[in-house]
């Protein structure tokens, strides 16, 4: 089809609904942050979910129809999807970098590390330790009293988000090889590892403020721990959501042993989430 | 609207645009996207324009005489943002969109509804950036480089609205990026290798790689910063442990690929344009994609060479000083194969292939000013000072920004199937040219002088010069009026332009008739 035809999708008003959402979620949310309340910004909660509904299902219906039937528009597809993973590994890039930045450079310096002991001049009495248990002003920043350990709830969930990996490519291969019930089992088995995941980050993070004083307030570990874990648990919670929508689909009998690029992009996404955590496993919690 | 029959009916035969408004509002062809971004690039520039003559305006004369030094400080940051994120980056994915389906043998591009999302996200996020002017507190006023702790202890409340606009322009440019990578990778015609695209499509192609690679940085420094405003972190304080360097470190790391991004399409466009009117072949087509590319991987490791100034290790300063310096050398690859080219052609002297010479001429200009500020111990005299300004703006102005103009004198009779009239063009290229260098180039001595940037005021043995930059300002604003004149005269007026108006012009582009059909290529074409 391609040789002879180019395929050029029809117009469509997703994109403007789109545009118009995204405009009024970030808006509203600005207004939320300043003002301390929003409607805009639950107009714009709302249009950015109906939009996802919409526009994917109009998606999923072309496909259905045989439109999307053409293998230069899948290759569009898996292109799309895999630089959009890249754009999302150069976000996780810049909060590692970050990281390490002040670990190995800004907090040591701040303690009178290096050519230019600063600390004589600011906070004489700040000490070099990771994590920063005692910030340089304890008035502005408490620290935290103790920190995560890593061989507790954060291993649990490192063995849950690499089982729901291994589930996945399961439920891969019994798609492939046409056992649509055993896929469906395994992509359930998927879903619930996710979920279970995402309650044990909750319980952890209830357990940070309540039990260890490590909050958003807490100095630059605290910054550092949950602008990296929340992140990774946001994208979770994304890749859950899209599972979960995969899982539907499958159940609808939508994909071919051959032909499921949707089920492949939802198991990119996953993989790389899967990546992620164990960066942070490494990084935030072990080392 | 989408009525899956319809869809289906429709898909099997290509048809022209739809009528009214929602032909631009619902439009998923690439040309009509390339002409919103053109257009919005367009208004982007006069409002970013305006901004500069205000700023012009005060410092006229020394002394603080038109707006308060707050109002002066918001202009600057207004005038930076909307002309790097409205006016130079939508005009080159303008121009690309317009441009790349059709030197590619492509009917449009990859993913045409990503396309409409990527355009119609920008004239929301701009809207919403200039409310900011008429809140309390009034618009941003760090600086379009927003260091921390300018931009999240001292700013006002309105940041919170350029932090979210920031993230609407990065999902912007994302999605455009990605578009134009699966454009090139998956559309072209067959036997449309790799090394036998135009350059402008090797150079947007990494730039495109540049924006995936950089634009999700920023997209962390700002939600950084707004988690730093409002919830308390302490990321660029170092009271909680945090560095405000830290701030600057991830900004420049976006910072330097994005200058980049700003200049990779416009070294395209001039290896496009002066190859046509040189009536000879691009010398040394392997050496400038290899030379872009070079550039393209140095620029992810020299950013702190914005930052000599601010107590960075021995160490830091010489590598990136010598790394800076080696971008010097692809540069020089790409100036000496333009000037190869010309050597013994036979030149004439069309708008575009002006607007092309100038840009060789004054981008290298603005290149040695950049070799400069490149030593480390001499930039701690130019630091923060007009010589940095006078060197950005010898790279953006007769740089991006004439590149831009000579892209569109040159594919203006393709996109609108009519002639630009050539005597208004040549008056608007030395109105601009003498404009432009009256306002930039005294900018070099008062900056080696020591006259600080984003300062409303100045001392007296500075006012000379800084009256000469303010009428060259002026000069250099309505010529660019004049510009929108010429442009719809030709839209609406114009001589009918022929498929291929220029003598030396090759390329697919050239093949299809003027007006091009509204979908470029409906099957592939042969390429030998």
């Amino acid at each position: 089809m391609s040789q002879q035809h180019y395929y050029v999708p029809e117009q469509s008003h997703w994109p403007i609904v789109a545009a118009v959402s995204l405009f009024l979620l970030a808006a509203g949310t600005a207004h939320a942050l300043i003002h301390g309340q929003s409607l805009l910004l639950l107009i714009g909660l709302v249009g950015v979910i109906y939009l996802f509904v919409g526009w994917f299902s109009t998606v999923v219906k072309e496909n259905q129809e045989g439109l999307l039937n053409d293998p230069q528009v899948d290759r569009s597809f898996r292109l799309g999807m895999s630089w959009f993973i890249f754009s999302e590994v150069m976000f996780f890039a810049a909060l590692f970098g970050a990281l390490f930045y002040v670990r190995h450079l800004a907090v040591p310096w701040l303690a009178g590390e290096g050519d230019k002991p600063m600390n004589v001049l600011l906070w004489p009495e700040f000490i070099n330790s990771w994590p920063v248990m005692n910030p340089p002003d304890t008035q502005l920043f408490q620290g935290p009293t103790t920190t995560v350990d890593p061989w507790h709830l954060p291993l649990l969930n490192t063995l849950l988000l690499v089982t729901s990996s291994i589930t996945l490519t399961f439920a891969h291969h019994a798609l492939k090889h046409e056992k649509r019930i055993t896929a469906i089992n395994w992509m359930l088995a998927t879903i619930a590892l996710g979920i279970a995941f995402l309650f044990v980050q909750a319980y952890e993070y209830y357990e940070a403020y309540t039990h260890l004083g490590l909050t958003l307030h807490a100095g630059i570990y605290g910054g550092t721990f949950f602008i990296l874990t929340g992140f990774h648990g946001m994208h979770v919670t994304l890749g859950t959501i899209i599972l979960i929508v995969i899982t539907g689909r499958l159940m609808r009998g939508h994909f071919s042993p051959q032909r499921h690029f949707g089920f492949e992009a939802s198991a990119w996404y996953w993989h790389f989430v899967d990546v992620v955590w164990l960066g942070l496993f490494i990084f935030v919690y072990v080392l | 609207m989408d009525a899956a029959s319809d869809i289906a009916h429709e898909a099997q035969h290509h048809h022209g645009p739809a009528s009214g408004l929602s032909r631009w509002v619902f439009t998923t062809n690439h040309k009509d996207i390339g002409t919103l971004y053109m257009w919005f690039s367009f208004l982007m520039f006069l409002t970013g324009g305006s901004m500069a003559l205000v700023i012009r305006a005060e410092l006229f004369q020394p002394g603080l005489q038109l707006v308060d030094p707050g109002f002066f400080n918001q202009m600057t940051t207004m005038h930076g943002l909307i002309m790097v994120f409205g006016a130079v980056m939508p005009a080159f994915v303008g121009l690309a969109n317009w441009l790349i389906p059709m030197m590619v043998g492509a009917p449009d591009m990859a993913l045409p509804r990503m396309n409409n999302l990527s355009f119609w996200i920008l004239p929301f996020a701009f809207t919403m950036l200039l409310m900011t002017l008429f809140m309390d507190g009034g618009a941003p006023n760090f600086g379009w480089t927003f260091y921390a702790p300018l931009s999240t202890q001292y700013a006002p409340p309105t940041v919170n609205y350029f932090i979210f606009g920031v993230h609407l322009m990065g999902i912007s440019s994302i999605m455009g990026a990605i578009n134009v990578i699966a454009t090139i990778f998956n559309m072209r015609a067959p036997g449309m290798t790799l090394m036998k695209m135009p350059l402008f499509v090797w150079t947007w192609l990494i730039t495109a790689f540049l924006l995936l690679a950089a634009m999700p940085v920023l997209a962390c420094v700002v939600t950084m910063m707004l988690f730093d405003i409002n919830f308390g972190t302490s990321f660029f304080n170092a009271a909680g442990g945090g560095d405000p360097v830290l701030f600057q470190h991830l900004f420049w790391f976006f910072g330097h690929p994005e200058v980049y991004i700003m200049i990779l399409p416009a070294f395209g466009i001039v290896s496009q344009i002066i190859p046509t009117f040189s009536r000879k072949p691009l010398f040394g087509y392997a050496s400038m994609v290899y030379a872009t590319a070079s550039i393209a991987l140095l620029s992810f490791i020299v950013w702190a060479h914005h930052m000599f100034t601010v107590g960075m290790p021995l160490a830091g300063e010489l590598f990136f000083m010598y790394a800076t310096m080696l971008i010097a050398v692809p540069t020089g690859v790409k100036v000496f194969n333009w000037i190869s080219t010309m050597f013994r052609g036979s030149l004439t002297f069309e708008t575009p292939m002006l607007f092309a010479i100038a840009f060789i001429v004054l981008f290298t200009i603005g290149g040695f000013s950049g070799l400069m500020l490149a030593i480390s111990p001499a930039d701690f005299q130019y630091h923060d000072t007009y010589f940095v300004v006078a060197h950005f703006h010898y790279v953006l102005v007769p740089g991006a920004v004439f590149a831009i103009i000579a892209a569109v004198y040159y594919w203006l009779p393709k996109w609108c199937g009519r002639m630009y009239d050539e005597r208004l063009g040549k008056i608007h290229f030395w109105w601009s040219f003498i404009g432009l260098n009256l306002t930039f180039f005294p900018m070099h001595f008062i900056g080696l002088a020591g006259m600080p940037r984003r300062i409303p005021d100045y001392a007296l043995q500075f006012a000379d010069f800084n009256m000469l930059a303010s009428i060259g300002g002026f000069v250099f604003g309505f010529a660019q009026v004049f510009f929108l004149f010429i442009v719809i005269r030709c839209i609406t007026s114009g001589e009918k332009a022929a498929a291929n108006p220029w003598e030396g012009a090759e390329g697919l582009e050239w093949t299809l008739p003027s007006p091009a059909p509204y979908h470029s290529f409906g099957t592939p074409p042969k390429i030998d």
